[in-house]
């Protein structure tokens, strides 16, 4: 397998509040990568450094480096190309208050696709990617905002896919859906898996156990462990990480 | 409890309805000092009520009384004489005035609020300085920006008492109003929206023009319409640098005479009262139909971006 993102020695600063010590992960290529740990351990933060999200964060310093198929994310690659090829899915459905179709063509529209075929073609083939399109179909002029809460998730997914980027980043995708939209949004991870290599938060033990390949366990900033995600859950190799999936703190 | 289980059986026993002895919980019988005070609170808002309702009916139907039976077609010529004080030429000039400042205040108060708001930080020093400039601007009296309008536009930049000074004057007295209400519109504008707009590689200024703005439109709107009402009312601020020539200009650096400035001269003329009161009617009407307008745009507005 080889590594799509690796992230080495990476301190965070939220002014003077150090979010994350030298973090040290990599994550490969068609693999799902869980961040799995207690509120407030930073997983959010990480996962928003992948596609520098946390450059609109004001006081925020970054030491380290972040490598995508090993070039410095921070000084040879474009934000606005890193965005397109690391896509981001929110804890909370953001849809734009427009139409369906209007919310999965703004990223092809951004990226100059502007023939109308193309753009049709894109959004059916990202909808359909992100198992949505038999339900949207027929509302493609509608607005995305009165869709149900896991429908607005998976449009999202949608809107993500359609820039074709090459890394998913997923934080807490799940949360606010309910068990139905869910698993629906956990089997459409696994199938998209084989395109595409997927960052997932989740503070759902269950979920990361059962979609992902690789784990990360976090705690007060610091990586405290990480592999394969079977051997994290059945033989971990830190007291703190026992305690953590065994359910006795966080 | 026992006793009232047997008065109850009593009750039923004597073949009358079921009665319950206990006092209904929401009944008003128990007035304590609690109850007086919130009486009078009612009493107080009630009146005030009353008072704000029976002083706009009176004037409106005072005026409309006085003035609709001198509404003549007469009054809608086009040209003004002393004879036939016209308000045609007032009417025109008033949508010519109303559109040229809005146009200049609308473009600079809309892209001071977005830079204000997109382009610097959150509770910055500069963008909170600038806010409390403007909500003081906005407390001034309408005479002050005459004043300065008429030093400015009339006197230093020799545009003499026209059309263009007139505006300009009120863009300025109005920029506050707009600048504000579009800042409040655009803080109002969810973050998620612009994290995924940048989260999908948009730059700021796309993530401004085409995410953000848009869904802070009606916001806009219900600036502009407060700034077209005191637009359409101002008279004192018009009287030094827009004059009271009651004809249509022929360029934009000719004096203009606008509805409200045509009311207060033939007011202050004393020659044409019930001409004044036809005008005041024409004025109201205005305004209703401009702020109904507004509201059916904003409306059709939203619902095209949200529903
Ligand atoms: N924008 C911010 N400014 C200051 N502190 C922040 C900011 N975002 C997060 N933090 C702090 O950083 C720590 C990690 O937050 P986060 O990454 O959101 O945690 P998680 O996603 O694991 O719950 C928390 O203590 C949080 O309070
Ligand atoms: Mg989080």
């Amino acid at each position: 397998m080889n590594v799509k993102l690796s992230v080495s020695d990476l301190d965070l600063y939220y002014g003077d509040f150090q979010a994350l010590k030298s973090v040290d992960l990599d994550m490969f290529e068609k693999e799902i990568t869980a961040f799995i740990g207690p509120s407030g351990c930073g997983k959010s933060t990480l996962i928003k450094t992948l596609n520098r999200m946390n450059d609109l964060v004001e006081g925020c310093r970054i030491m380290g480096k972040v490598t995508l198929d090993g070039e410095d994310i921070y000084k040879d690659i474009e934000v606005s190309t890193l965005r397109k090829r690391v896509g981001m899915v929110f804890q909370k459905p953001n849809p734009f208050p427009m139409s369906v179709f209007d919310n999965v063509a703004f990223g092809p529209r951004t990226h100059g696709v502007k023939s109308k075929a193309e753009l049709e073609e894109i959004v059916e083939r990202s909808l359909r990617d992100a198992a949505i399109f038999d339900e949207l179909k027929d509302r493609m002029k509608k607005s995305a905002m009165g869709l149900s809460g896991g429908q607005q998730q998976r449009l999202c997914i949608a809107r993500a896919l359609a820039v074709e980027p090459e890394v998913l980043l997923l934080d807490e995708p799940t949360s606010a859906l309910d068990p139905i939209s869910t698993s629906k949004i956990e089997e459409l991870l696994a199938s998209l898996k084989k395109d595409y290599t997927i960052v997932i938060v989740t503070h759902n033990m269950q979920q990361a156990l059962r979609i992902s390949d690789k784990t990360a366990f976090f705690l007060l900033g610091e990586v405290i462990e990480h592999g394969d995600t079977e051997t994290i859950f059945s033989l971990p190799k830190d007291k703190r990480t026992e305690d953590y999936i065994t359910g006795r703190f966080g | 409890m026992v006793k009232r289980k047997t008065l109850a059986a009593v009750a039923v026993g004597s073949g009358k309805n079921e009665t319950d002895l206990r006092e209904p919980i929401n009944s008003n019988k128990h007035i304590s000092t609690k109850k007086i005070s919130s009486i009078m609170l009612r009493v107080l808002v009630y009146l005030g009520v009353f008072l704000t309702v029976a002083a706009m009916l009176f004037i409106v139907v005072y005026i409309l009384i006085k003035g609709v039976p001198y509404i003549t077609p007469s009054l809608f010529e086009f040209t003004y004489t002393s004879d036939n004080v016209s308000l045609m030429p007032a009417l025109i000039n008033t949508v010519l005035m109303t559109a040229v400042a809005l146009v200049v205040s609308t473009i600079i108060g809309v892209f001071a609020a977005i830079f204000l708001v997109e382009y610097t930080g959150r509770g910055n020093k500069f963008v909170s300085v600038v806010s409390l400039a403007a909500e003081t601007l906005s407390g001034i009296p309408s005479i002050v920006y005459g004043l300065f309008g008429m030093l400015f536009f009339v006197l230093y930049l020799h545009w003499g008492i026209s059309l263009l000074s007139g505006a300009l004057t009120l863009a300025i007295m109005t920029l506050p109003l707009i600048m504000r209400t579009t800042q409040e519109a655009l803080i109002a504008v969810p973050d998620a929206y612009r994290e995924a707009s940048f989260g999908l590689g948009a730059g700021p200024l796309r993530t401004v023009f085409k995410v953000v703005l848009p869904s802070a439109i009606p916001g806009i709107l219900a600036g502009i319409i407060l700034a077209i009402g005191r637009i359409v009312g101002e008279s004192a601020a018009l009287i030094y640098t827009a004059g009271t020539i009651a004809k249509v200009p022929d360029t934009a650096l000719d004096s203009t005479r606008t509805l409200a400035v045509h009311m207060y001269v033939l007011a202050s003329e004393g020659l044409h009262i019930n001409e004044t009161y036809a005008t005041a009617v024409i004025l109201l009407i205005l305004v209703v139909l401009i702020n109904a307008a507004s509201s059916a745009v904003a409306k059709r507005m939203t619902k095209g971006k949200f529903k």
